[in-house]
């Protein structure tokens, strides 16, 4: 049965310490138990996946991919889950484990992983992320995915196996932390779209304070289960990739799998019901090693721990202290802005193209750049939208650099914006001092436009003598224009730039000239 | 001196007639000298004299932290001791030094208790004889004792006398050895399906096995999470109580105690029983109980009776499911409890190192014995995916229906059940080991472990010698967190029956000053 939502005991999983004679280091499940009458997250009905249509050597038959995931997600706090050793990223090897963490015989509940497998905190809840379609990507669709269940469970240890000296190195800094694991049902259908489900999951627990969810840190673990079928029939033998813990990754990885499983049937092949891994040097899944047979982690309940119990308003026994107990209700009351909203609101109040909108919460550190960059500037908020998704983004992207490792601020770009509001200079100069800005860390805007002087000629007067002059010196444009040619007064425009250094605004030149040529 | 009880010795050391260092040097050498008995594995010495001294020095600055100051004590060997070897009697932890007390262990210690030692079990508490420890057995020393000796020198015994000795029961049947030798004047055992009671029984000492949930089973290498309970032994109902009192309580490292406060309690002398009812659950009649044993129980019932006491018979329908049903729940918690001993983090670690996997194989192939590694076994089997809801979840069913047979029967009135602790008096050794672990076990637990399963109190208090001279223990058994009602119900008894010391003096003739006790008139029940 449901061995994508077992916890337990294997060394290749992720390296639980835990499997000792084929895996007799049980899990133990329903560890706190829960309890809540009233409302809890609306079960959905499920799109069916899209059919993603495979070219096939014949070029006959369609296939449809069926992805389901298994999230992990490391819970946001400074102790684990039942022990007070700290949770810190790359500390030195088994430098935070307790008594209680190295299960010494005596210590409760330890020595076993503990999960709420079977009776988890949240069920039938669901996902909803968007997919940017067509030619531009500019169509925004709407896509549901069911969440069968979340539950809470202590990671395990980590083991390194060194296969040339058959040596096993084992950290316990991780046994023993929180996780919270969100099992989505198999309601996507590519590599794209659980890659965007796991970026809006992740996107609401950094928004709800529930985990940090930095897969580089190994805060978000990704399993998938993919299946490939025909349409119309049987869902196929599925596999489970283990260890998507890349964003860049995570969608190569279930579609290579997919084009793999596809490519077996074709050449008249099984699947089997195996564990896999993405080798990311190699562009493909490969078979896990140690993962053979079914396993069997043999949970029981475990006794040492009192059940959570879960109330709302309704269901709340009467003189509880508040402290003491958990009220859904006012939870839900406390919940911050989720993405979604947060989305909704760049639109409403910034004109934002929805399209747009997904790709400031899609980048870490974007939205909180972009509200920066308005909080400073008097510009439009289009401009400032275009300005960070077209130059920003795109120099970030050039440099492979993160937002917060950008050599521009806000407030440098803020002040670029106004500069360029209030017409003192050119947007072509504009783009200019961003590049400069860009290279030259720690110039202000004003600065390097009165270094490079291009700041926009306002005195009208001296335009007027260099328009005059352009004019006098080009007389075969001149005369083109007059007898209708629309495209002439552009090169006139053109060659007052270059006499000003490009310091005048083309419209204030285009009507000086219009004016010249009529009188 | 070392006759005495706790409380008397207590107040010996308060009026200075004995010194704690006294006292401890006493027991020390008792322990020298019934070291054949096997009833300590690790004997504290150093420890116990520093902390007799330290204990000298707050008597002689008026200073004393109360009763339990400079009283030797001894803990089960499965109870973690800080800086103490913790070896559950298994090789699985040979050599493996604790860094923390268990919380009971820091409590009595808080308390100036003297250490003596660990005392020995069958391994990892899994046994109904102490005699599958990987130390050996533990020998009951009432086969010693002048009036078993006396009763059976008629009887043509084997060649060799020694090898009739008897068993201890068990499991803690090195605490209850202890006890019953006067080297210590309380210890811990541990109770899952009868482990302190049982010995209690064979021992002629009492052993009370408290509600579940009143003391911290944190530092109590768990046999059975759901049913462990730290055992108290002592030579009378009234020290049972004190060490309760110091133990008893919330413990936030153990999330099944019990968040009401606990405080210390003196248990008052009952005169009258009138207002008493006493059951008698008619299931507890088997066929396998020896006549002598149902002989005395029913003497004791009529003992209540006549003083007044309203003594009904009653009924636990589901009693003679209890002992497969704790089988299955008992071996499929082992299966899980025992997946630490990998070999990686403490404890016995094999030499074979081709792989990880094969490292834990071998370690635990040679850490466990035949007896654990079946349990696990069995455990392992009863939660298959294909047997889980056939035997683990059928058998959680069956316990809520023994936990509800007690309800029921105290909800209908009655205030204490009374039955026997054991089938018969102690058996020897040859004698007991011509069955498998199993087997006994599941004889031996019958009266006991229906009582974890419900996680009521109850006690075996000694109630007279058999025919063959040898202890036979009773059992109490209260309401759920009735432990003070239970234990003052078991002192009325106590004081009724007058049960005889040990007389050990031929067993140890030099030191027969020790046992300048009295000898008690003899037993109102005795046969």
């Amino acid at each position: 049965m449901a061995a994508p939502m077992l916890r337990g005991c294997c060394l290749a999983r992720r390296g639980a310490l835990a499997c000792v004679d084929g895996g007799s280091r049980h899990g133990r499940g329903a560890a706190i138990g829960c309890r809540s009458s009233g409302k809890r997250g609306q079960s959905s009905v499920a799109q069916q996946p899209l059919i993603t249509a495979q070219k096939s050597g014949k070029g006959e038959h369609k296939w449809a991919a069926v992805v389901g995931l298994e999230i992990h997600a490391q819970i946001s706090s400074n102790s684990k889950l039942f022990s007070g050793s700290q949770v810190q990223f790359a500390a030195p090897p088994n430098s935070l484990v307790s008594f209680f963490d190295a299960s010494l015989p005596g210590t409760l509940p330890a020595g076993y992983q503990i999960t709420q497998q079977r009776l988890p905190i949240a069920v039938n809840g669901s996902l909803e992320y968007s997919v940017c379609v067509g030619k531009k990507r500019s169509q925004v669709i709407t896509r549901t995915a069911r969440i069968k269940q979340i539950q809470l469970e202590q990671d395990s240890g980590k083991s390194l196996h060194d296969e040339l000296r058959s040596q096993t190195l084992i950290d316990l800094n991780r046994a023993g932390v929180g996780l919270l694991e969100v099992v989505l049902e198999p309601d996507m259908s590519c590599g794209e779209e659980a890659a965007t489900a796991v970026r809006e999951l992740q996107l609401i627990l950094q928004a709800l304070g529930t985990s940090q969810a930095n897969m580089a840190e190994g805060q978000l673990r990704v399993d998938a289960n993919i299946s490939v079928h025909h349409p119309g029939e049987p869902l196929g033998v599925r596999t489970e990739v283990k260890n998507l813990n890349s964003a860049r990754f995570l969608a190569r990885a279930i579609d290579s799998e997919i084009e793999r499983q596809i490519n077996e049937l074709e050449n008249g092949r099984e699947i089997l019901n195996e564990t896999r891994s993405f080798d990311c040097k190699l562009g493909c899944t490969i078979p896990m090693r140690d993962k053979e047979g079914k396993q069997d982690y043999r949970f029981m309940p475990e006794p040492n721990l009192p059940p959570l119990l879960l109330y709302d308003t309704a269901s709340l026994p009467p003189g509880a202290d508040p402290q003491q107990v958990i009220n859904i209700d006012r939870i839900r009351e406390q919940l911050p802005e989720l993405p979604s909203e947060t989305r909704e609101q760049l639109v409403q109040q910034y004109g934002m193209l929805p399209e747009h909108s997904f790709t400031i919460l899609n980048e870490v550190g974007l939205l909180e750049f972009f509200q920066n960059v308005i909080k400073e500037t008097r510009a439009e908020p289009k401009k400032v939208t275009s300005w960070i998704l077209n130059n920003f983004l795109g120099f970030l992207k050039q440099q492979n650099l993160a937002v917060n490792e950008s050599p521009v601020t806000p407030s440098a770009l803020a002040e670029l914006l106004n500069l360029l509001d209030r017409k003192a200079i050119s947007s072509s100069a504009a783009k200019q001092v961003f590049e400069e800005l860009w290279r030259s860390k720690g110039k202000t805007p004003s600065q390097i436009v009165s270094e490079k002087q291009l700041e926009l000629m306002q005195d009208g007067e001296a335009l007027d003598q260099v328009c005059l002059a352009v004019m006098e010196e080009h007389p075969q444009v001149v005369l083109a224009m007059k007898r209708g040619n629309p495209r002439a007064i552009n090169k006139l425009i053109g060659l007052v730039r270059k006499a000003t250094l490009s310091r005048a605004d083309p419209t204030v030149i285009k009507e000086i000239l219009e004016k010249k040529l009529s009188s | 001196m070392l006759g005495r009880t706790l409380r008397e010795v207590s107040a010996a050391l308060k009026q200075g007639q004995i010194t704690p260092t006294e006292l401890c040097q006493k027991c020390l050498s008792l322990i020298k000298k019934t070291k054949f008995l096997n009833a300590y594995i690790t004997v504290s010495e150093e420890i116990a004299l520093k902390q007799a001294e330290e204990s000298e020095k707050r008597y002689k600055k008026g200073h004393s932290l109360g009763d339990l100051d400079g009283i030797p004590i001894a803990v089960k060997d499965n109870f973690s001791t800080s800086g103490i070897e913790t070896t559950c009697a298994s090789n699985m932890l040979k050599g493996y030094v604790p860094p923390y007390n268990a919380t009971v262990v820091q409590k009595l210690l808080d308390q100036g208790a003297v250490l003596m030692g660990k005392t020995n079990l069958d391994e990892f508490a899994m046994g109904s004889g102490s005699t599958d420890g990987v130390f050996g057995p533990v020998k009951n020393p009432w086969s010693y004792s002048k009036q078993y000796r006396e009763k059976t020198k008629h009887k043509a015994r084997g060649e060799n006398e020694d090898s009739n000795w008897l068993i201890t029961g068990g499991s803690s049947g090195g605490s209850a050895a202890a006890v019953a030798t006067f080297t210590c004047f309380a210890a811990l055992g541990s109770d899952t399906g009868g482990s302190t009671r049982n010995p209690a029984a064979h021992c002629g000492v009492v052993g009370f096995k408290p509600s579940y949930g009143l003391v911290s089973r944190h530092g109590l290498i768990p046999l059975v999470n759901s049913m462990d309970v730290p055992g108290i032994l002592t030579r009378c109902v009234d020290d049972a109580a004190i060490v309760l009192g110091m133990l008893a309580g919330h413990d936030p490292k153990d999330s099944t105690t019990v968040q009401d406060p606990v405080k210390p309690f003196t248990l008052p002398s009952l005169t009258d029983v009138s207002k008493l009812c006493i059951g008698i659950p008619k299931e507890y009649l088997t066929p396998e109980l020896s006549s002598e044993v149902q002989s005395l129980w029913s003497k004791a019932a009529n003992l209540f009776e006549s003083e007044g006491a309203k003594v009904i018979e009653v009924s636990l329908p589901h009693t003679s499911y209890s002992i497969v049903c704790y089988h299955v729940l008992c071996t499929s918690e082992v299966a899980s409890n025992m997946a630490r001993f990998d070999g990686l983090e403490y404890g016995h670690r094999c030499d074979i190192d081709v792989s990880t996997e094969a490292m834990y194989a071998a370690t635990r192939r040679e850490g466990f014995n035949d007896v654990v590694r079946g349990r696990i076994l069995s455990g392992n089997f009863f939660l298959l995916k294909e047997n889980y809801e056939n035997y683990f979840i059928k058998a959680q069913k069956v316990r809520r229906l023994i936990a509800n047979d007690f309800v029921n029967v105290f909800n209908s009135g009655v205030d204490v059940l009374l039955t026997p602790t054991t089938l018969s008096e102690a058996v020897p050794y040859q004698e007991f080991i011509k069955e498998d672990n199993r087997t006994r076990s599941a004889q031996d637990d019958i009266f006991t472990q229906a009582v974890n399963m419900a996680g009521l109190p109850a006690v075996s208090v000694p109630v007279a010698l058999s025919n063959q001279g040898l202890p036979v223990g009773l059992q109490f058994i209260g309401r759920a967190f009735h432990d003070q009602q239970l234990l003052t119900v078991a002192k009325w008894f106590e004081k009724q029956v007058q049960f005889p010391v040990t007389q050990l003096q031929e067993l140890m003739d030099d030191c027969s000053s020790v046992f300048e006790i009295e000898k008690l008139a003899s037993v109102s029940l005795k046969q």
